[in-house]
């Protein structure tokens, strides 16, 4: 086993200063790990706090206690300590994020987005063109949209090239957070395809998928979140 | 200095007194050491109003001695209302002789012109100035002008020709074009025509500039070097003339538009009065002219 | 893009400045690396402005220090620098984008010339080659390249804001200084204009301090954020984060008080 994300410890709460200093646990314990070449789902009910850990995987919500350990192929790298430039470096070529929307960039064309998240991956310019011509193609997005802003896309769309900037890096560790929610059978059908692709070069997955198809589809293992749950512990 | 016999109308010896030329005279020494710096000195009220010349009235007053030979131009002319008036002033309250010719001269006031003759050692060419501050016009703020000249911060003088050019294809300026002295300041040569210009460089003669108004006085000390500023692709060009002077035939002088009538009639001719003079008494003649001996019968 | 394994190119410590009893800010300390965007978000009052002035100079602290790494590698207390040396750095190394264009530019001189001051300032005198450059860089903040005589006084304000980030980016600045660039403006300008500087950021590879009160700006520009209340920095780190799981009460307030950032 060659595990790419080593999850310990890991506990989450929010304090709600404005809400009378409401303290709310989210999840607490998180134990898991995730290898290379492999696709872990977390499963749960809503509210189980499934996104949230994808959240402080990524650094984008602050772990109150354990480690999040990231191995980028040379160093490993604790996220929950880490310095926001060494996140930053970390997004950048280790780990990629594909959430539920795209977050409209105004007057890019959809190419450049897919494009941009490439070459900042340290692909050459046209290699990265090359490379994301060839992912929206993958995910049928008719080729005369791609030079235009995705602002005027329908949901399918935008998420569409939402997938295919999360993929068009080298990024060995991927979260995935409901990327087939709003797309039709033949795309989840290339979404699925993509995951095989890549899975089957070593890059590891971590993800939430409602539809149980595409779940059973591209999990090697499914982790239920409720074991987390630090409700027990507050009614005891 | 005591009082001498030329005092007799009450005045000290050219006007001023004793102290304010003192303080007037360490202005310049600092001034001449520090060619194209602006030094603030205590200008003093003049019988005349300001923008008549009183900064180069003050300087005149502090450097003239009883000996000197005066001479007084207001745009080249010795015979403008403002040379008069200045002529005699210093005629009634220095007592020195003055003069309309250039070479006889020991100090020279002029009002927005050098003359034609070449200065000489012994002479010493006072300017009167409007406006010091090369920068005004792009920077108001004195504070911050006093820091870009201290700092030699001139861009914003290339920024001024670039707008020249920009608007008008080449630089349009062709008065109080800015120069940089000694290779360090930025310096106003006070509204002269660009055609002067290069007389300012090496020139044997002390060149001292008096802002009555704004109590400055600048000085460029003999042999100095001062460069008009200019780009590399739009060199600095003095004025040509197409044609020579209507009256003396000069082609290496500075011209004077006339209007000789209603009917869109004019002629050229040299704004150095005593200039075309000289070539009309050595036998020049221009196309409008007439011999001078013939003139006078 | 921003490069980690450099030494940092500015870094504050203990910056401190009071106005007589009055906080203006308190023991700030951050490193800004080359290409990284650090915004700095507060209310009116909490400090912001007098940060950015502590750091670009043109105020000195009561306490602390601001280092700058030279052109030439070199790591120097702006303080230590003299009056030619801060100035000199000033329009050559650095850029500063006020809210207000009439502050940062010169409204009675031509766009061309606002361009090319930089250039003549450091001795250019090609008037060909400085009207050249004035074109690329028109072009490239996106302003018709016939305007370039025209004065910005004509301009829209959107238009000005555009110019006076040309005029600063001319001279290839590694560092800017932004207040509000985007206040004052009607939203879809403003959208314009984030989307250019967000554009010239990463490919000039510009390190960024952003002061700014729109977290929407902040997060659409900035790595890292610090919030600022009371001249103290309460919150510091990553951007998304900072935005998304704040952990002081001022920063729940903040980004709650707004919709959607």
């Amino acid at each position: 086993m060659n595990p790419v994300l080593q999850v310990s410890g890991l506990s989450k709460a929010f304090h709600l200063h404005l809400h009378g200093g409401k303290h709310l646990p989210v999840v607490e314990g998180v134990d898991f790990v995730v290898n290379a070449g492999e696709c872990v789902v977390l499963g749960g009910p809503s509210g189980a706090g499934k996104s949230s850990i994808l959240k402080a995987i990524y650094g984008n919500y602050l772990a109150n206690s354990g480690a999040i350990i990231l191995d980028d192929g040379e160093t490993a790298m604790d996220v929950v300590t880490a310095s926001p430039g060494a996140i930053i470096t970390l997004r950048r070529h280790t780990m990629g994020y594909v959430s539920q929307f795209l977050r409209v960039i105004p007057r890019v064309p959809a190419l450049e987005i897919v494009a941009e998240a490439a070459r900042a991956a340290g692909l050459p310019a046209d290699e990265a063109l090359e490379r994301a011509g060839r992912l929206l193609a993958h995910l049928n997005l008719p080729e005369r949209l791609w030079n235009l802003p995705p602002a005027t896309f329908s949901g399918g769309e935008q998420q569409r090239v939402n997938i295919a900037r999360g993929f068009a890096g080298n990024h060995r560790f991927l979260i995935l957070d409901e990327p087939t929610a709003s797309l039709d059978a033949v795309n989840r059908e290339a979404v699925i395809g993509l995951i095989a692709e890549r899975k089957a070069q070593g890059t590891a997955f971590l993800g939430i998928f409602h539809d149980t198809e595409v779940r059973e589809r591209v999990a090697d293992r499914i982790i239920d979140v409720t074991r987390f749950s630090p409700a027990k512990e507050i009614a005891a | 200095m005591s009082r001498t016999a030329e005092n007799y109308r009450g005045y000290n010896f050219a006007y001023l007194d004793e102290q304010t030329k003192r303080m007037i005279r360490r202005a310049i020494l600092k001034a001449i050491a520090i060619p194209g710096y602006q030094v603030p000195f205590a200008s003093r009220e003049m019988p005349m109003p300001y923008g008549w010349g009183t900064g180069g009235v003050q300087v005149t007053a502090a450097i003239l001695g009883p000996s000197d030979v005066l001479k007084v131009i207001d745009q080249g002319a010795d015979d403008t209302t403002n040379a008069v008036s200045i002529r005699q002033f210093f005629e009634k309250t220095a007592g020195v002789e003055t003069t309309t010719e250039t070479e006889k001269a020991t100090v020279i006031q002029t009002r927005h012109r050098i003359p034609e003759a070449k200065l000489q050692g012994h002479q010493v060419l006072v300017y009167q100035v409007p406006i010091p501050e090369p920068l005004r016009f792009l920077e108001p703020r004195e504070t911050e002008t006093r820091t870009l000249h201290a700092l030699a911060e001139y861009g914003l003088m290339h920024v001024r020709l670039y707008e020249d050019i920009a608007q008008h294809g080449h630089i349009a300026k062709t008065y109080a074009y800015p120069v940089l002295v000694a290779d360090r300041y930025v310096m106003d040569p006070s509204p002269i025509p660009k055609f002067d210009n290069p007389k300012m460089d090496d020139c044997a003669a002390l060149q001292l500039f008096g802002a009555g108004r704004e109590k400055r006085i600048y000085a460029i000390p003999p042999y100095t070097k001062v460069v008009s500023l200019d780009f590399e692709d739009h060199p600095f060009e003095a004025t040509k003339f197409e044609q020579p002077c209507a009256l003396c035939g000069a082609t290496d002088s500075y011209l004077d538009e006339v209007i000789t009538d209603d009917q869109g009639g004019r002629m050229f001719v040299c704004s150095d009065t005593h200039h075309c003079e000289t070539r009309r008494c050595e036998g020049h003649v221009g196309h409008l002219g007439m011999p001078v001996t013939e003139a006078a019968e | 893009m921003t490069n980690l394994s450099a030494s940092p190119l500015l870094v504050a410590e203990g910056l401190s400045k009071f106005y007589g009893s009055r906080i203006g800010c308190r023991n700030v300390n951050f490193a800004l690396q080359p290409g990284e965007v650090l915004a700095i978000v507060g209310e009116s009052g909490s400090g912001k402005t007098t940060l950015l002035n502590l750091l670009s100079g043109q105020l000195a602290p009561n306490a602390g220090a601001v280092r700058y790494r030279m052109r030439d590698g070199e790591t120097k207390n702006l303080l230590d620098l003299s009056e030619a040396e801060r100035r000199f750095l000033a329009r050559t190394d650095w850029g500063f984008v006020h809210q207000d264009a009439r502050n940062g530019l010169r409204m009675g001189v031509s766009a061309g010339g606002n361009i090319g001051e930089r250039l003549m300032g450091v001795g250019d005198r090609h008037y060909g080659r400085i009207r050249e450059t004035a074109r690329g860089w028109l072009d490239r903040v996106e302003i018709d390249t016939s305007r370039i005589d025209d004065k910005p006084t004509q301009f829209s304000g959107g238009m000005r804001q555009r110019l006076q980030i040309a005029r600063n980016l001319v001279t290839h600045p590694r560092l800017v200084f932004m207040d509000e660039p985007t206040g004052g403006l009607d939203v879809s300008v403003q959208a314009r204009l984030l989307d250019l500087i967000r554009g010239l950021v990463a490919d000039l590879g510009l390190a960024v301090v952003l002061v700014t009160h729109d977290l929407a700006v902040a997060r659409l520009l900035s790595h890292r954020i610090l919030v600022m209340k009371d001249g103290h920095v309460i919150e510091a780190g990553l951007t998304d984060r900072v935005l998304d799981d704040p952990q002081e009460a001022y920063t729940q307030l903040l980004v709650s008080s707004v919709l959607a950032a």
